[in-house]
């Protein structure tokens, strides 16, 4: 068995062309993680420019208006650019510079990890292409000019579903066809092996803190921490410190666009099966053939058809539980917490909000749920306006 | 033991591909069958995968052509029993690993044996991971067949010691497609194999015309087609055959003369 693994999953399946550059890779992120002056630097950029550590923030009225367990926020959403992605970008771009790259390429869904990367390339003076379906150039409109204000290309994708997961088919062509001078920031947990691994360390940083904020607010450990799940970023950064810590329960809340049942959905833990794509062995929703299935969510963030390998394997030894969240639940909970709290959180975050909507209540209130708020909703004001009907301009 | 060497036995070999069900099972069967009668020495047959990301547009275009004409795995192994019929000329697939793994490794290189299928080309699939189907392949007689790229380096002679059939050595950088001109130094990529292995070359990617292919037919055993055959299929889809015959053939001749 190959590097990189959780249980069966992950790996590197990828062509041959890639394969040194991916172990020159590996190499780079083993010497850099361990290197003080490149851990000092990240640091700085994360507190001084992404405005870390986040809040972890006590959502009073939710709690008493859901009367059970106590609330909390991981205010992923107050970053810089709006949302978790910046804490990986920096930490593959400021990395990418020192392996002597000068461009950057990433795939993005919402546009968000392709705002961060943009962002990032801008700060560090690198040049930056970011590969979007066509679709979710389309629903995401805000988000392609806000990267191209940013300075990077921004290239719509028209092929297979013109979706997220063709984005980073297109980008893995782009980067196979040019790696001397360009890293592909990979945007979630997922890809082949040092991806799901760097992208969980770059990340983990939400729940190193949160632990922490919550051991000195309450003293106590949370008993279950909860985050929306596509590839698997925040989720993977809002577990990877409490893995350890076997009483709290960590949950995920995928996609079930329009119901599990409808087939129109993205949710691989609850529906998908053993595969291997995009550089990983691990869960996807496909067909008996092993065709790679047209996968759908409202959020243009979660509508992957895989997930992790580190993520499947947490759902194999059962570490983790995975639940799926309808459109009109993830909906509702969006309007919830924007009338309770005075947040517009994202609506990616919000699958994650609908499921403490449903959980919270069957709590005792000395019980704790810290639920990651992975972005905020400025960019899905429009799309939410349609769904209930309402005609906008954005 | 498989046939491939046999597609190198007399000379320089021509390998031409095409994607399994593409426009139809029907006229795929043909098409195959025209390229051996144009003096193909190996065909690889693609197994259409949704997302094949080795693929530049032109092959993209094709597998999805053929899933959208309801080619399965299946369906690609039916045409195969019937194509064996007509001709033992060495056969190759050329698909995704996940296509395979779906099937059950097992129950595919069954087949494969079964239907006299010579040997597998996994795009991604490197070295590392070869592990995943190596023992029931060899079981089954079905080479699986490396490949080499301009950037693979020290990785080379690591590669083709391990190699079965024939080493795949990628032209170019990127991705499948026709390209004007190719720039890797493919001598030097040669000769490292040679140095550890007794097996034939052949070099794929971004060949498209008989100038191009008697050039590099110079330098290794033989040259891969593919996007340029697509390409005829893409532009005259059920009444490709005559075009295709007649572009193998030309191929075929150029690298004989070279």
């Amino acid at each position: 068995m190959s590097k990189g693994r959780f249980g069966v999953h992950g790996g590197q399946y990828i062509p041959e062309a890639l394969m040194n550059e991916i172990i020159n890779l590996e190499k780079s992120y083993e010497f850099y993680k361990n290197d003080a002056d490149f851990q000092n630097e990240l640091n700085k950029l994360l507190t001084e420019y992404a405005g870390r550590p986040s809040l972890l923030y006590y959502a009073e009225k939710m709690t008493k208006d859901l009367g059970g367990a106590k609330i909390y926020l991981k205010r992923e959403d107050l970053n810089h650019t709006g949302s978790h992605k910046i804490n990986n970008v920096l930490g593959q771009a400021l990395l990418a510079k020192k392996m002597g790259k000068t461009r950057l390429i990433a795939e993005t869904g919402a546009g968000q990890h392709g705002v961060a990367t943009a962002t990032a390339a801008a700060l560090l003076g690198m040049e930056c292409e970011v590969f979007m379906g066509k679709e979710d150039t389309d629903r995401q409109a805000l988000n392609v000019f806000r990267m191209e204000l940013l300075g990077a290309k921004v290239n719509a994708v028209e092929s297979g579903t013109m979706t997220l997961k063709d984005a980073v088919n297109e980008a893995m062509r782009e980067w196979a066809t040019r790696m001397h001078d360009t890293h592909y920031v990979i945007g979630s947990v997922v890809g082949p092996h040092p991806f799901p691994m760097m992208v969980r360390d770059f990340q983990s940083v939400i729940s190193k803190e949160a632990r922490e904020q919550i051991l000195k607010l309450e003293g106590v450990l949370p008993d279950a921490v909860i985050a929306c799940i596509g590839g698997g970023s925040n989720a993977m950064g809002m577990f990877a410190g409490f893995i350890d810590d076997k009483d709290v329960r960590l949950i995920g809340c995928e996609a079930a666009g329009r119901g599990v049942a409808t087939g129109e959905h993205a949710a691989t833990l609850t529906t998908g099966s053993l595969g291997v794509f995009h550089g990983m062995k691990s869960y996807f929703c496909q067909n008996e053939y092993g065709q790679i299935a047209p996968v759908y969510s409202i959020s243009a963030g979660l509508d992957y058809p895989g997930v992790g390998p580190e993520h499947a394997y947490l759902h194999d030894i059962k570490r983790a539980e995975y639940v799926a969240v309808t459109d009109d639940e993830a909906v509702s909970a969006f309007e919830y917490i924007a009338k309770t709290e005075g947040i517009i959180c994202a609506i990616e975050s919000a699958h994650a909000i609908a499921h403490v909507i449903k959980m919270a209540p069957k709590m005792r209130n000395d019980q704790i749920i810290i639920a990651s708020l992975s972005g905020r909703g400025d960019k899905d004001v429009a799309a939410i306006a349609r769904y209930r009907g309402i005609k906008i301009d954005e | 033991m498989s046939k491939i060497k046999n597609a190198f036995k007399n000379g320089k070999a021509f390998i031409g591909y095409l994607t399994g069900g593409d426009p139809s099972i029907e006229k795929c069967e043909e098409f195959v069958l025209e390229m051996v009668k144009a003096g193909a020495d190996l065909i690889e047959i693609g197994i259409p995968f949704s997302d094949p990301v080795a693929e530049g547009p032109i092959n993209q275009n094709s597998n999805i052509r053929a899933l959208s004409a309801g080619t399965t795995t299946d369906k690609i192994f039916e045409m195969v029993h019937s194509i064996r019929k007509k001709t033992d000329v060495p056969l190759v697939l050329l698909t995704y690993l996940n296509p395979v793994f779906a099937y059950g490794y097992e129950k595919f290189f069954s087949r494969c044996k079964e239907l006299g299928i010579d040997g597998i080309i996994v795009p991604d699939l490197p070295f590392e991971e070869k592990g995943e189907v190596a023992k029931i392949a060899k079981i089954c007689d079905v080479d699986v067949i490396s490949l080499i790229a301009p950037t693979s380096n020290e990785r080379i002679k690591m590669i083709a010691e391990d190699a079965q059939g024939f080493v795949y050595i990628v032209s170019s950088m990127g991705v499948t497609g026709i390209r004007d001109k190719i720039n890797t130094d493919i001598k030097s990529i040669v000769e490292t194999i040679r140095q550890v292995a007794d097996i034939p070359c052949a070099i794929g990617f971004g060949i498209n015309t008989p100038e191009q292919a008697a050039e590099l037919s110079k330098i290794a055993d033989g040259v891969i087609v593919g996007s340029a055959i697509v390409k005829i299929i893409e532009e005259h889809g059920e009444n490709a055959a005559e075009h295709i015959f007649k572009y193998v053939a030309g191929m075929k001749k150029a690298i004989h003369n070279s």
